[in-house]
């Protein structure tokens, strides 16, 4: 067996030892960490699979944003008064669990095995008509160029997303912010570490979509980055969430797919089809569009990570 | 060379899945809190050593958007970590 | 020249991954929370320094070797960062929170 392949072997078991300790974990904040941990080696996997742009979306949402969203989670339930013993989870309810996580995990490694060596791809016509689009990397010609409709329709998801968890908020707190205010002072260390990351953060975000057009990377991941950043100013007290009644707020939240779907309109009428791309035109267009989802994706996931609204609005 | 560094990414990724095993049994959560540091350090050497022997590309820009997400994931552990935060009996830091 | 290179960057790579160990070893032997998280965020930091350092000659370009240390020097503020935030939550709590 040669060095990479013992690697490999390596990182599978070490993936699946994370796994099974985080559905027998004592507790939410410890299956939380479990998660985390489990995302990030992910992500070396993701690598070793030739999938880099999957390997940074992994680490962008699966350790940022999804991780800080079950972490406020598990805080919350630990605020909230239930005894220890109501809220431990059954060793027979943990084990359903880990039989249903085996049940799936085998299904998906039977569909792949058992795929014919030329399995029906879309591939090969892809990267055929890839320097059409004049873009350099595959996944982003099929995200924005080939599929566009599909990913159009992800970020209308978000917005719903995002209505759904500010319509959990109480009555009087409608349109109010959510997450905790600014702090007169705060904590020291908390707040030079968002003050040293934030603007290191915010280019790194750009540039990763910025470079997405020719090398892994793109507006997901860019836009991930981008949230995480906001986040951490947000949870370093800084600054405050805006409140969910700000105008401003909610433009940035529809503007990625209503400049996608104008662009898909417009298409019709220039281009001769529903998202038809004018020849020549197709790659400032694409980035263009990217621009704007870049600034929803960055907008919706920390409003998604600071809840429902929790105080009045002022006027 | 390329299996030097193969071998070594190996290497790290071993004294991870130790110390992994160490902090994420270890008593109470603030060995957990840990865990986030531990393996974003030890991923992106892994991913580094990886990235030089095997030449992907683009690979760089993970182990950067990594090495932001694990300091931001710390972060946030330690925020939510400790809930109900009272301000500081004796602040023996200078402000 | 290539020669001493790959020597240097062999003996940088090994003496990172020693220090990894370090680090792993004070994780399991070392008595409480605090001087744990010292281990774990000196020494792994420390052999990722070193990682990067025997790196550095393989890079294919100056702004690629300026990458890997701007890498290494954000995982030091994280690093930094991370003890004091845990090291203060523990203080507070006491060691098992």
């Amino acid at each position: 067996m040669s060095v990479l392949q013992a690697l490999d072997v390596g990182l599978a078991l070490l993936v699946f030892a994370v796994a099974a300790w985080t559905v027998f974990a004592p507790g939410p904040f410890a299956a939380t960490v479990g998660y985390v941990v489990y995302g990030l080696l992910l992500s070396l996997v993701w690598i070793r699979l030739f999938a880099v742009d999957v390997a940074l979306t992994e680490a962008a949402i699966g350790s940022g944003v999804t991780g800080v969203l079950l972490i406020g989670a598990a805080a919350r339930l630990r605020g909230a008064e239930t005894t220890p013993a109501e809220e431990a989870l059954t060793g027979l309810t943990r084990l359903f669990a880990a039989g249903l996580c085996l049940l799936v995990a085998a299904a998906l490694a039977a569909v792949v095995l058992l795929l014919p060596d030329q399995g029906p791809t879309l591939a090969p016509q892809s990267m055929e008509r890839l320097p059409e689009t004049g873009l350099g990397n595959p996944v982003t010609a099929v995200l924005i160029a080939f599929r566009s409709f599909d990913t159009m329709l992800e970020k209308v998801v978000l917005v719903l997303g995002v209505v759904g968890v500010w319509s959990l908020a109480a009555d009087r707190y409608w349109g109010g912010a959510p997450g905790e205010a600014r702090a007169e002072r705060p904590e020291p260390t908390l707040a030079f570490f968002a003050q040293m990351l934030a603007p290191i953060g915010i280019l790194v975000g750009v540039h990763v979509f910025w470079v997405g057009a020719d090398e892994p990377g793109g507006a997901f991941q860019g836009g991930a980055i981008l949230a995480a950043m906001w986040m951490i100013v947000m949870m370093a007290r800084l600054t405050e969430a805006p409140q969910a009644s700000a105008f401003w707020l909610r433009l940035a939240l529809i503007a990625g797919p209503a400049v996608f779907l104008a662009a898909g309109v417009a298409g019709a009428v220039v281009a001769g089809g529903f998202f038809a791309y004018p020849p020549g035109l197709a790659k400032p267009l694409i980035l263009f569009i990217e621009t704007f989802m870049t600034f929803t994706i960055a907008v919706t996931l920390p409003m998604l990570v600071a809840g429902p609204p929790r105080r009045e609005p002022r006027r | 060379m390329s299996d030097f560094l193969l071998a070594t990414a190996g290497a790290i990724l071993f004294t991870v899945a130790v110390g992994l095993v160490r902090i994420l049994g270890g008593p109470g959560d603030a060995d957990r809190m840990m865990a986030a540091q531990l393996i974003g350090t030890g991923g992106i050497a892994s991913l580094l050593l990886i990235a030089a022997a095997t030449g992907a590309r683009g690979v760089d820009d993970v182990a950067l958007g990594l090495a932001i997400l694990a300091a931001f994931a710390s972060a946030a552990f330690v925020n939510s970590g400790a809930p109900a935060e009272e301000p500081d009996p004796n602040p023996a830091d200078d402000r | 020249m290539s020669l001493a290179l790959d020597l240097f960057s062999i003996a940088a790579i090994s003496a990172g991954v020693f220090f990894f160990l370090a680090g792993t070893v004070g994780l399991l032997r070392f008595p409480d929370a605090l001087s744990r998280l010292h281990a774990l965020t000196k020494a792994d930091n420390l052999g990722l320094g070193l990682i990067v350092l025997g790196l550095l000659p393989r890079a294919e370009s100056l702004l690629a070797a300026l990458m890997l240390v701007a890498i290494w020097a954000l995982v030091q503020l994280a690093g930094a960062t991370a003890a004091q935030l845990i090291g203060r939550a523990v203080r507070r709590k006491g060691p098992a929170i």
